[in-house]
């Protein structure tokens, strides 16, 4: 699994042209997320790719080739910090509600909605939290599941900024996308 | 100044240096067409949208600048795809503009509305649709930066009728480009050049590979300085022919499927391929783990999502290609390669033997004749445009070009049908120039239609159909691979002489070796269109050939005694 960071026009077609290329190259896509940044002409994608460290590369250069996409870099090597944001209704009666609470405590989750038959429980952290999340309610019935897809950054003084905006960062700070 | 958006059009494309454009006109071009008669544009009328798209990518190999096409919306639009794809894949720079219904109806399927922008992405470098008049110009100027700046490619603008029709306050210096911000990566990453250097100065057996990059990046002055400098044989891919001399003793020739034997073998033995302006195509390595296994490679490529695709390199180096081969050959040290030349020259001698030139004539028209008395009769000058199959591959081998830009040849894509329009753009671009157009008898009839466009233009180019009665190069692989089952490659063509005829231009038919430089002079004296019709040996096949997915090695070798019996009777 590969996890790219791309910057892109704000504008309508981008998306297509991102997966649209992942399709030619015959790279699935494990999730894309997109959303605007603090320029609202720029969005910011992270995607998680099923293909290895060549795969990466070809995809990560094929996107910068892409009018709309000011930059492309495969970050997998470096480090991350990663999350993926979930929605979980399970099925929770009476009985075993105590217990669902309990799970829902040690894995720092949220209920976000309450009904008689049943819960919805947010929440948010690393792939392997949430699938781990995930185990221990399958048992209690999970009715339905919605993810966000991971959003990942890079730790630390490695900045990753659109080529539009000049850097604001303090001197002594590579800033490696310029 | 408030004009149209078909008028912004025109006089962008005027402003632009724009001199022809190649199109069919339609309901949603149709306020760009009256624009066009008003403007100094000349529009050559095409017969099929796909000669259009042809034309202007043969304009713009010819001359090196952009070429133009336009048609309307829907088949219009449709018919492009064929040439949009063979421009792409050749990186040629090709804009086209089609017509798109009002923005108004967009998305309601309407009357000859369809998504082409959505067809055409893959096989574009960009494209966009435009809604506002007040777009167009910023938008076409972008489009032609986008063609033509770095590894060039088609880009298409599709218009909407009520943008042709609405009118925009016209002013130039506020319709400048403005792209996307791109990051700009710093090429030649130092230490993949320090390699690169290392790598050029220890090499033995060093061997360059030559391709169409070079001729993009007008990097020509600056090869010949570094293979002068290295005294680096040369090897050419299909579209790098013309950006070395073929004169030049260091110029090997084609590598490849149908490369010369002596190149492939070369390849094999190198110890270093410097690979300009290429990208190690299957159609040039054959089976990949078998390629080149003695050699250390360094690839001077402009795309960077080349790099390592097919052919791990040991030092790539990104970049326009004149740009680091100018960097490069003041470094080298090296030239003392001349035991390795010598071992080269060796490896031709067999191939002399079995040279179809060198047998004795028998009277029987062979393919690689026509070619080589044509190459000979134009002294090797000419601009001469291809088709695809045996007959390009014999074109590669036997017509020995000087220069740049003088062989336009579909490669990539590979598209029958492109070699008449292609040479009509061409001719439009080089008017000046002789154009000889080497097509086969089954391409040739995919785009005929186009010889209506030359009488119409009154434009003089030379066509020679290779005339086989099959689709040869698909025969020769049944040939070799299916047991001699000719299955729908028997080709029955109507007498292409008498069709020149029907059409005004003047035919001729050939089926003797001592016709042909009589007919080659006499078409060359015309100030015509002319057609002659080669009617040559039926079933030979073009060798050397490295069988798809075969190991370069493996060649499939000119047999001693070549002559097939199948001479068609005149």
């Amino acid at each position: 699994m590969q996890t790219l960071i791309a910057y892109v026009e704000n504008k309508p077609g981008v998306l297509n042209r991102v997966s649209s290329l992942a399709r030619r190259l015959a790279i699935n896509i494990d999730s894309l997320t997109v959303g605007p940044t603090e320029n609202e002409e720029i969005a910011r994608m992270t995607i998680v790719a099923h293909t290895d460290e060549k795969g990466a590369h070809r995809l990560e250069a094929s996107l910068e080739k892409l009018v709309d996409v000011l930059l492309a870099e495969n970050i997998s090597s470096r480090a991350l910090l990663e999350r993926d944001l979930a929605l979980i209704k399970v099925s929770a009666d009476q009985q075993n509600r105590p217990h669902l609470m309990e799970l829902i405590k040690v894995f720092r989750a949220r209920v976000v909605d309450v009904a008689p038959e049943s819960l919805i429980i947010e929440v948010s952290g690393t792939v392997d939290k949430i699938d781990g999340l995930l185990e221990v309610l399958r048992p209690f019935g999970v009715l339905e599941m919605a993810r966000s897809g991971r959003i990942s950054m890079t730790r630390g003084g490695d900045l990753l900024r659109p080529p539009i905006a000049p850097p604001e960062v303090p001197e002594g700070v590579a800033v490696k996308s310029q | 100044m408030k004009l149209t958006g078909a008028e912004i059009l025109c006089e962008s494309l005027t402003r632009l240096g724009v001199r022809e454009l190649f199109g069919y006109p339609g309901g949603a071009i149709l306020p760009v067409y009256d624009a066009l008669g008003k403007s100094k544009l000349h529009h050559i009328l095409v017969r099929h949208e796909q000669g259009a798209t042809h034309m202007a990518d043969g304009y713009a190999r010819a001359s090196g600048g952009v070429g133009v096409a336009m048609a309307t919306s829907g088949p219009g639009a449709t018919n492009m795809v064929t040439g949009i794809a063979t421009a792409m894949l050749d990186s040629s720079p090709v804009v086209c503009i089609t017509g798109q219904v009002s923005s108004k109806v967009l998305g309601s399927d309407a009357f000859q509305e369809i998504d082409i922008t959505g067809i055409t992405m893959p096989i574009t470098k960009h494209n966009v649709v435009v809604t506002r008049a007040e777009d167009i110009a910023r938008t076409i100027r972008e489009a032609f930066i986008i063609a033509s700046s770095g590894r060039p490619g088609p880009v298409l603008v599709d218009i909407t009728k009520d943008a042709q029709q609405a009118s925009a306050e016209f002013d130039w210096e506020a319709s400048a480009p403005k792209l996307p911000p791109k990051r700009i990566r710093s090429n030649h990453d130092k230490v993949e050049f320090d390699r690169a250097v290392e790598l050029l100065n220890t090499a033995k057996r060093p061997l360059i590979l030559a391709g169409h990059g070079i001729m993009v990046s007008g990097a020509m002055q600056a090869f010949e300085q570094f293979v002068r400098a290295g005294n680096y044989p040369v090897a050419m891919t299909l579209l790098g022919i013309g950006c070395f001399p073929a004169k030049d003793p260091l110029n090997l020739g084609m590598m490849g499927m149908h490369g010369e034997a002596w190149v492939n073998n070369a390849i094999q033995e190198a110890d270093l391929l410097i690979a300009v302006g290429m990208r190690f195509d299957d159609r040039v390595t054959g089976d990949l783990r078998t390629y080149a296994r003695n050699a250390r490679k360094i690839h001077i490529e402009i795309d960077r999502a080349e790099i390592n695709k097919n052919v791990q390199v040991d030092a790539a180096l990104v970049g326009d290609a004149r740009e680091v081969l100018e960097k490069l050959t003041p470094l080298i040290e090296n030239r003392d390669h001349g035991a390795w030349i010598q071992h080269i020259a060796e490896l031709k001698g067999d191939s002399a033997v079995r040279d179809i030139q060198s047998l004795p004539d028998t009277g029987h028209l062979y393919a690689a004749h026509v070619i080589n008395d044509l190459w000979k009769e134009t002294n090797g000058e000419a601009i001469v445009v291809t088709d695809v199959g045996q007959h390009q591959m014999w074109e590669a081998q036997y017509y020995h070009h000087n220069r740049p830009r003088t062989l336009i040849t579909s490669g990539g894509l590979g598209t029958m049908g492109f070699a008449l329009p292609a040479a009509i753009g061409a001719k439009f671009a080089k008017p000046d120039s002789e154009v000889w157009v080497v097509v086969g008898d089954g391409g040739f009839q995919m785009t005929m239609s186009e010889l209506a466009t030359i009488v119409q233009e009154k434009i003089n180019i030379k066509i020679a159909i290779i005339n086989n009665g099959f689709l040869g190069m698909v025969r020769q692989w049944q040939e070799f691979f299916y047991d001699k089952r000719y299955v729908a490659t028997p080709l029955v063509a109507p007498d292409f002489a008498a069709l020149a005829n029907a059409f005004g231009i003047r035919g001729e038919r050939i089926t003797k070796r001592a016709e042909v430089v009589p007919v080659i002079r006499s078409a060359r004296e015309s100030a015509e269109t002319v057609l002659i019709d080669f009617r040559v040996e039926q079933e030979d096949s073009v060798y050397p050939m490295v069988a798809a997915g075969a190991s370069l090695s493996d060649m499939i070798r000119r047999p001693n005694n070549p002559l097939v019996e199948t001479a068609t009777e005149p």
